[in-house]
């Protein structure tokens, strides 16, 4: 059973992958690198079972906070054009404004 | 008694396994982004929950136990935040989502 679980988050990797290769738009490559890191975080769970090595959770636990951080930050980079924070002068919501910036 | 709870975990990583297949389909063949996103979500939190829930009852008491719940937790907490974030990201970038009723305008960027 485990290996059938294996098997099919592997093939889930794979379409991702595809997907992240061809995706018409940035984000469609964001979002398919995202589900990537969450089936790897799976997988590699599943891998740990698999062949009777438990420790490997740890790693897991590992990539999925390296992987939720590096999403956030990429999504930071496209979004605002860097890394820092801009200051917006009224305290408006920075999604009520066009782009002004 | 033992069986049963072996017939149980079976089922949770056949149901994960199931969700994965078909999250896998949606984000290859639906047409818009925002509708990947809604086919990412459901592998997202259905998937991993069944897949983890599955690797808990193979595991028992004990620490191994305690890291699944915490890859679970973690897993659930940052998942609907990214997906989240990602829409935002979309919706600041000026991304469009393609509506039916304005007839075949497919997505202009």
């Amino acid at each position: 059973m485990f290996i059938a679980a294996a098997i099919a988050i592997l093939v889930v990797m794979g379409i991702a992958l595809l997907r992240a290769l061809v995706g018409p738009t940035l984000y469609d490559r964001i979002l398919a690198v995202n589900m990537f890191g969450t089936k790897t975080v799976l997988f590699i769970s599943v891998l740990g079972f698999l062949t009777g090595r438990p420790d490997f959770l740890d790693i897991a636990l590992i990539y999925a906070l390296i992987n939720f951080i590096s999403v956030v930050a990429v999504l930071r980079f496209f979004e605002y054009g860097r890394f820092r924070t801009i200051t917006i002068p009224h305290g408006g919501a920075l999604k009520d404004r066009p782009d002004d910036e | 008694m033992n069986s049963w709870v072996d017939l149980i975990s079976w089922v949770c990583l056949l149901g994960g396994a199931f969700f994965a297949i078909s999250g896998g389909v949606g984000i290859f063949r639906f047409p818009d982004f925002f509708t990947r996103m809604h086919a990412t979500g459901v592998t997202d939190t259905l998937c991993a929950a069944l897949i983890l829930l599955g690797l808990m009852f193979q595991a028992g008491w004990g620490v191994t136990l305690v890291k699944l719940f915490l890859i679970l937790v973690f897993l659930l907490l940052t998942a609907p935040t990214a997906t989240h974030a990602l829409a935002r990201a979309a919706l600041h970038g000026k991304l469009q989502p393609v509506l039916e009723a304005e007839g075949e305008s497919s997505s202009q960027s």
